[in-house]
Order: structure tokens, then C-alpha cells, then sequence
């Protein structure tokens, strides 16, 4: 925020009008991926087996259930506007960059969206055990 | 500089790759058992019964190479993000200061992934 005039500057909004409101959000997942990072790193490895039945009943429990939508939801949204910026980094020409910012934004919301739902779906008994 | 970019690079790999294996992990889960057994069969432990247990085989391997990675990208890339907490404060900008910081990052990220994956293997949960 060293740059632009004064006004510019108390506001905070800078040239794309949004401020720091990128960086901020990019902190804030960042500081609840470590916590649930840290959570799942120790269930994965203190989970005994990793066959079917083992992971079923596992994400059969609110408190499995739970932290697993949030880390999904928080990371995925973490990487998005981390390679949001990478793309603005790396692909100058305008029509790829905007071509590689939906396909990122289809692939976060493709791919987030089917592992909240089977997490809710094993959550919620609709898989037998 | 470094640690900068393998920021970056640590990153994108999980997005992408660790990405793909979480959505398959917990979709074919909610599937079905079979759904869960090509799963398993591909990543973690080759299927006899299977017309393509030779090539799962090699996979498995290809497998758990990538999970090493993706296991030492996440705590690259935790530890570079705790440091970037700290740079964001504004402290550990001295040269010295900023270098150790950087260089432990590496040494925790490599030492966390040795012991995860030594629990892995020692309790033969992936074999």
C-alpha cells in the first residue's frame, strides 16, 4: 500500500478496488489450514486401517465429519485465490488468462462440491458400513 | 528466495494433485464399496484379482512417491506460511535472521515427512 494518493492510500482499495481484502482472506484460510491440516496429518496416521468399512465409520462421527467439511472448504478456497494469483503472474496474454481463471474456478467448485457432499453423504448414514 | 518459490510450487502441487486424490479418496467412498476397492487398488495396494494388477502395482509405487511429495509440500509449504505470518508482522527481515528462518523451514518440512512417513510404513497400514 505504499503507492497511489493519500485518499487512495486511507481507503485502501488500490487499483482493483478491492484492497486488502485478497490478502486477508488468503490469511485467514491459511491460519485455519494449519489447525485442520495439523487434525487430519494425525488422524490419517493414527487412523489403524484405511480399507472401506475403516474410512466409512470414521466420517460417521460429527466430530469427524465436521472439521473434514471445513478443511475442504477452507483449503479449496485457500488455493483458489492462491493460483488466482499465480495465474495473474504467469499468463500475461488476456484471453488464456481468463480461460485458466475459469478453468480453476470450475475445478474448485467441481471438485469441492463432491467431496462436501460424500463426506455429508457417509455423514448421514447413506452409505452402510 | 528459494523457500519463495517453493512456496509457490509446494502449493500448486497440493491444489492440483492433492486435490484430484482427495476427491477421489472420499467420492469413491461414498459410492460404494467396489468403487472404494478400484480406489484402494490403484493407490494404496494392487488388486489380485484384477486384469491390471501389474501396471496397479507400478502405480502403487508412483503412488506413494507422490504421496511422499505431497506429504513434504504440505509442511514446506506450512512452515513457509507460518513464516510468511511472521514476515507479515514485519520482523525477520535481517539478512541473518531471515535466512535461518528460511533454511528451517526445509529442515522441519524434510523431518516431519520422514516421521510421518515412518509411522506409515512401520505400521504397514500402506503395504
Amino acid at each position: 500500500m505504499g503507492t497511489g494518493t493519500g485518499l487512495g492510500r486511507v481507503r485502501g482499495l488500490g487499483s482493483a478496488r478491492s484492497g486488502t481484502h485478497h490478502w486477508w482472506l488468503q490469511r485467514v484460510t491459511a491460519a485455519a489450514n494449519l489447525i485442520l491440516m495439523i487434525w487430519f496429518v494425525v488422524s490419517i496416521v493414527r487412523l489403524p486401517i484405511v480399507d472401506h468399512q475403516a474410512v466409512v465409520l470414521w466420517l460417521k462421527s460429527p466430530l469427524v465429519a465436521v472439521p473434514l467439511v471445513l478443511l475442504v472448504l477452507s483449503t479449496f478456497w485457500h488455493f483458489r485465490l492462491g493460483l488466482q494469483v499465480f495465474i495473474e503472474d504467469y499468463v500475461h496474454e488476456e484471453g488464456n488468462k481468463v480461460a485458466a481463471l475459469l478453468l480453476l474456478n470450475a475445478y474448485v467448485f467441481l471438485c469441492g462440491a463432491l467431496c462436501v457432499f460424500s463426506i455429508l453423504k457417509i455423514a448421514f448414514g447413506g452409505v452402510p458400513a | 528466495m528459494l523457500v519463495s518459490i517453493l512456496h509457490r510450487a509446494t502449493g500448486t502441487a497440493m491444489a492440483i494433485g492433492g486435490g484430484v486424490i482427495l476427491t477421489w479418496w472420499l467420492v469413491s467412498a461414498a459410492m460404494s464399496p467396489d468403487a472404494y476397492k478400484i480406489f484402494y487398488a490403484w493407490i494404496v495396494q494392487s488388486d489380485a484379482s484384477s486384469p491390471h494388477e501389474g501396471l496397479q502395482a507400478l502405480v502403487n509405487i508412483l503412488a506413494k512417491l507422490a504421496g511422499i511429495g505431497l506429504t513434504w509440500s504440505l509442511f514446506q509449504h506450512m512452515a513457509s506460511g507460518v513464516r510468511h505470518f511472521v514476515l507479515d508482522t514485519g520482523a525477520g527481515y535481517e539478512l541473518k535472521t531471515n535466512r535461518v528462518g528460511a533454511l528451517l523451514t526445509i529442515a522441519f518440512s524434510i523431518t516431519a515427512t520422514l516421521v510421518v512417513w515412518a509411522i506409515l510404513l512401520t505400521t504397514g497400514k500402506l503395504i
